[in-house]
């Protein structure tokens, strides 16, 4: 039961990321294509996080995943900023 | 009915393959590192394929992680400070001499002889024989740690990592004299986003780097991995000129090194050994 409910998540996360890969190989600007990866992946990232602590079994693998969904989560986020930042205003932007 | 693990393992196989042939003809230098740390992820996924998590730790995090990193600084440096490569060269596409055939004819050489060996070494070697499974199990109540990865590396093999630990002395000075100047280069302004984030996941890192060297004893991690990431710190203290390095400091860091060396010398398995630090 519980086996089948992680695997189905982990599906589901699987799907938004071909959806982002979909929206980063088709669309025309780097704009749109970091619209298309942050939102598509980070949502399929929270999936898999989910799924992935229901397949894992102790409470301190899952809160290993939990932790490592967040920095992961974070760390796309930040660097999806600073590729926007590099296109918008260049190596020495405004601040 | 094929196992659908088994089409897997062959689609790796092939995307590995295919990144390795993509770096060598990609002819933009920015994207041929980005292919390969690319290709150094996808090959620690083989490795944990291949039930090698010790190794696909150390390959994701050495030879994907820092290596990565400090190519990209490397062709930062080539592009923004020397000026070697020109403004041409610096948007992608052109190399910037052509190189001698004679070159390419040795290089070509040393690749095709190296292959050569790897191929006699695989086929000369016994299909799946036992291996050293069985000598391990059985001295591994002597190495005073419980997992095995560990225990042949810095337990039955102390003296082989030992001297890979001095080469990265030897490299760590060798570095130096090569790069006698500190870098003037301007910093790039990353905004207060990444400042954030970099003080969020500065001490994150050193803890898990720390966790991985204690975990090493019992579970897959280690030494090399740990270190790893504390030279990820490194790294990231440079690159937000948290920490710019003066010449007084010098002094402070080659006693750093070689007290790093000398306490593996002297703790065994829990000697601080401090992994690729050398910047």
């Amino acid at each position: 039961m519980l086996e089948g409910f992680g695997a189905i998540l982990i599906a589901m996360g699987a799907v938004f990321f071909v959806a982002g890969t979909v929206g980063l190989l088709r669309f025309p600007d780097i704009f749109c294509r970091l619209h298309a990866l942050t939102k598509a992946d980070g949502l399929g990232l929270a999936l898999i996080a989910l799924g992935v602590a229901l397949l894992a079994g102790t409470a301190g693998a899952a809160f290993r995943v939990a932790l490592v969904w967040f920095f992961v989560a974070i760390a796309s986020a930040t660097c999806s900023h600073l590729i926007a930042r590099y296109a918008r205003h260049g190596a020495g932007g405004v601040p | 009915m094929i196992a659908p693990l088994v089409i897997f393992d062959l689609l790796l196989a092939l995307t590995i393959v295919a990144l390795a042939v993509a770096v060598l003809c990609l002819r933009d230098l920015f994207a041929m590192i980005v292919v390969f740390i690319i290709f150094g992820l996808v090959s620690a996924l083989a490795w944990v394929r291949l039930s090698a998590p010790d190794v696909a730790l150390a390959e994701a995090a050495i030879g994907t992680g820092v290596t990565g990193a400090l190519l990209l600084k490397t062709l930062h440096h080539l592009r923004y400070v020397t000026g070697r490569l020109g403004q041409n060269a610096a948007r992608g596409l052109t190399a910037m001499a052509p190189v001698p055939v004679a070159v390419l004819l040795a290089n070509a050489a040393f690749c095709g002889l190296i292959t050569l060996g790897l191929a006699v070494a695989f086929l000369g070697a016994p299909a799946a024989g036992p291996g050293f499974e069985g000598l391990v199990a059985q001295a591994m109540p002597q190495s005073g740690v419980e997992h095995s990865v560990t225990a042949v590396l810095l337990n039955f093999r102390a003296y082989d990592t030992l001297m890979e630990v001095v080469v990265l002395l030897a490299a760590v000075i060798a570095v130096w004299q090569i790069e006698r100047g500190l870098s003037e280069a301007p910093a790039p302004v990353m905004g207060v986003v990444w400042q954030g984030f970099a003080r969020l996941a500065l001490p994150v890192i050193v803890v898990v780097g720390t966790y991985l060297l204690w975990v090493g004893a019992e579970a897959p991690g280690g030494a090399f991995q740990g270190g790893a990431m504390l030279a990820a710190v490194g790294l990231l203290l440079l690159l937000t000129r948290a920490y710019v390095p003066q010449p007084g400091h010098r002094g402070l860091a080659r006693g750093a090194f070689v007290l790093g060396t000398a306490a593996f010398c002297a703790g065994g398995p829990s000697g601080g050994q401090r992994g690729p630090r050398g910047l």
